[in-house]
């Protein structure tokens, strides 16, 4: 079900179209399709590339360098960005961390927080999750102790994505621990690039090493870099997770993965047949791609609502819940496809500059691991336990 | 028909089950994983001493004779621990079918050596284009004299690059997926032209991909019967995929008991997780995969030997279909409820996630023994 564009949205498909192929490098583009892994260095500079065509923070506001486009030109954006395997922004500053310092944040924070944010100049992880504090989110105890005109601060983070390439993270500290839990969270910006802080990468069952435990240990934070007011973090934290939903869907992302499904289950064969003639196979495809067209719709309900100027309501939860779901489904089913050759684990294939010939079809390497790894999605972001928690209490009143 | 074990079975399950706990822990595991070949030749040897090499292979030949329900339990309880070692490749599908079509001299040669655990064998069977069909063989054995010359390429065989012995199997007559045509082949791993490009598997395990570069075998490796291999090559393949259905049956088995385990120690919230009702409800519909997928196998198990092949395949399929829904179910569950915890490679439910998994890819997915199973009502 193709979306219906006015002649404008049209028009402006095509320019963004244009500027996509032109502008993403063909092995980044490989990389981005086959779900390898890419370097800092291309994912900045395809994020150099962006901000330089205005590009960046299509959801900013235009006095930051945002952008006037309607909640359907962003999605067609985000859309056609993923069909031409253009890397996915990484969310950490531009969609998250930003418009929580546009929000709450000091002048001060804005003017120099965000342009550095807009132009990549700043890597952002999330300090969110601890080993005692996953779902249970507020209960969290890593300390920030005022002294002076710093933080002291000390703990643990953990699950802390690409840490390894951060040198700035959103961090939820416990300033008290007299009151309600969620009353003593304070949101702090926390410079990596010092003594103390120690970033331990985590294997996770597909092999890789993207999630990171971070260590705190007497870290230094100027007061100036705490956002809004000591105590009020949880707040904050949760106008975050609103922002998070229409992206953490992944609607364009999802769409190229179908479509790449669609192409290898062609080429596969089952009895002398492609597999895509495969009734079961079949009907499994289409009850995704129905998934899909669903969440894509409420999608862009979110995106209308949210441009009348009402924010992202509760029921933005389901977007992440179907969200991952489909995108857990279709890495299920590329699964299914490969056959015989989701066995081999060959790390080394989804590294650049690797060269000898592919084991099975050259498509078969990352599928696997990919479908493994991508069990993190219904874990991470809130849970979809939690999500549904959320639902339970702010939609249904239970 | 029997459905509780044996004394000599509950004997085999009980020293099987010590042998995992004592001395197959998972810090072990992982560091057999490393050795060359991935797995530990002195792991090898305390099989081939607790009789376990020899369990299914016939009295005659050096063996115990054990049904396929006696070799389900000891494979039960394999999968409990992930055993590394090669198994199924050696006792299950190479002797398999060298007691299922050799001739005496043939089963004299290398049965023995199985049971002692002097000798390795690997089944090269699958090719890299047949997907799930066993009838598709395109490697072609051509008749050179009185032997015959080898020509094609095997995909994804586990623990070739250990094994002394390749079964491989070759079309002498036939188009590519006809049934009729295929023979059997007992051919030398390090004879000219065997190649092997080897590599680890998702879930721990070693395996080849298997090319044959004009190898030259005489008429005395033929195994069985010339062009009527098929027969052959569906009852071990069946045979094997009941027992990976048992594997699996331990594999889920230790799967739910973490993910409990998990529930009970992990606070959030001010209590265990495993006092919330809809995860409460979540474990138990684990439980029950597991405990319906672990009957239909050991159903199927006591089914098939002897069974004529419509009612053996059709046995076989269902405990198949059974088992790749539990196994996807517990593998994905296992981890959610293990949250963050279970994405990590530290965590043991995460290798039971990945071994599930690669079981319901092994001889024909969920899928495809559906289909199987709706074809041969």
């Amino acid at each position: 079900m193709e979306l219906i564009l006015t002649p404008e949205e049209q028009k402006f498909r095509d320019e963004v179209r244009a500027f996509l192929t032109a502008n993403v490098p063909a092995e980044v583009k490989e990389k981005t399709m086959t779900g390898y892994r890419l370097s800092k260095e291309e994912h900045v500079s395809w994020q150099k590339t962006l901000y330089e065509k205005g590009w960046m923070a299509p959801s900013w506001p235009v006095e930051h360098g945002g952008t006037t486009w309607t909640p359907m030109q962003k999605h067609i954006f985000q859309e056609e960005c993923a069909a031409a395997g253009a890397p996915p922004v990484v969310a950490f500053g531009v969609v998250m961390v930003a418009p929580v310092i546009m929000k709450f944040g000091t002048q001060k924070q804005k003017d120099y927080f965000l342009p550095r944010i807009l132009r990549s100049d700043d890597w952002w992880c999330q300090g969110y999750s601890e080993p005692g504090s996953g779902s249970d989110l507020a209960s969290l105890r890593t300390k920030a102790v005022l002294n002076g005109d710093h933080y002291i601060v000390n703990g643990q983070k953990t699950w802390t994505t690409m840490a390894q390439y951060a040198n700035m993270m959103f961090c939820l500290t416990r300033t008290d621990d007299s009151g309600k839990r969620q009353e003593g969270i304070t949101f702090l910006l926390i410079d990596m690039d010092q003594p103390g802080v120690t970033v331990q990468p985590i294997t996770t069952i597909d092999g890789s090493q993207e999630i990171n435990n971070v260590f705190l240990e007497d870290v230094k934070v100027p007061v100036e870099n705490r956002v809004g007011e000591e105590g009020k973090g949880w707040t904050y934290a949760k106008y975050l997770l609103g922002h998070e939903r229409t992206s953490i869907a992944a609607v364009g992302r999802s769409k190229a993965q179908l479509a790449r499904l669609r192409d290898i289950a062609k080429v596969e064969q089952q009895d002398g047949r492609p597999l895509i003639e495969d009734e079961a196979f079949q009907k499994k495809l289409a009850e995704i791609e129905i998934d899909l067209l669903a969440l894509e719709s409420l999608v862009l309900r979110v995106l209308s609502d949210e441009s009348a100027g009402k924010g992202p309501g509760p029921e933005a939860s389901f977007l992440k819940i179907r969200g991952t779901e489909v995108q857990q489904g279709i890495t299920e089913l590329l699964v299914e496809a490969i056959g015989n050759y989701a066995h081999p684990y060959v790390p080394e294939a989804m590294q650049t500059g690797w060269n000898e010939d592919p084991i099975g079809p050259e498509y078969a390497a990352s599928i696997a691991p990919h479908y493994f790894n991508w069990r993190k999605a219904s874990i991470y972001g809130g849970s979809n336990e939690i999500q549904k928690n959320i639902i339970a209490k702010a939609v249904l009143g239970l | 028909m029997s459905f509780a074990f044996n004394d000599d079975q509950k004997l085999l399950a009980e020293s099987a089950d010590r042998f995992i706990q004592d001395d197959y822990a998972f810090e072990t595991r992982r560091k057999i994983m490393a050795m060359d070949g991935g797995f530990s030749r002195e792991v090898w040897s305390q099989f081939a001493e607790l009789g376990w090499l020899a369990l299914p292979i016939p009295e005659a030949h050096g063996g115990l004779g054990g049904s396929t329900v006696d070799t389900a339990v000891l494979m039960e309880c394999l999968g409990r621990g992930l055993v590394l070692e090669p198994y199924l490749a050696t006792v299950v599908l190479g002797a398999g079918a060298v007691a299922e079509a050799g001739n005496e001299a043939q089963k004299n040669a290398i049965l023995a050596g199985v049971a002692e655990g002097a000798t390795m064998l690997a089944f090269a069977h699958v090719e890299p284009k047949a997907r799930f069909n066993l009838n598709h063989v395109e490697t072609s054995a051509a008749k050179d004299g009185s032997g015959y010359v080898l020509n094609g390429a095997k995909a994804v065989v586990h623990n070739a690059e250990t094994a002394d012995t390749l079964v491989v199997s070759a079309r002498t007559a036939g188009k590519a997926t006809d049934a009729d045509g295929v023979t059997l082949f007992l051919v030398d791993r390090a004879a000219a032209g065997v190649e092997l490009r080897s590599y680890p598997t998702i879930d721990g395990l070693r395996a080849s991909e298997v090319a044959l570069k004009g190898v030259k075998v005489g008429a005395d490796t033929v195994l069985g019967e010339v062009g009527a291999a098929m027969p052959v090559i569906e009852t071990v393949a069946d045979r094997a995929s009941v027992l990976l259905c048992a594997e699996a049956a331990g594999a889920m088995d230790s799967a739910v008991k973490l993910t409990v385990e998990y529930m009970k120690t992990r606070v959030q919230f001010g209590r265990p997780i495993g006092e919330f009702q809809v995860l409460q409800h979540r474990a138990v519909e684990m439980l029950g995969a597991k405990e319906f997928s672990r009957a239909l196998t050991y159903r199927a198990a006591g089914v098939i030997d002897g069974a004529n092949p419509r009612v053996r395949s059709r046995a076989v399929s269902a405990a198949k279909v059974e088992m790749g829904r539990a196994g996807k179910k517990i593998g994905q569950e296992g981890v959610q409820l293990h949250g963050g915890m279970g994405m990590t490679d530290d965590m043991a439910v995460g290798h039971y996630f990945k071994r599930l998994t690669m079981i319901d890819m092994m001889f024909g997915n969920t899928d495809h023994h559906m289909r199987r199973f709706a074809r041969l009502a």
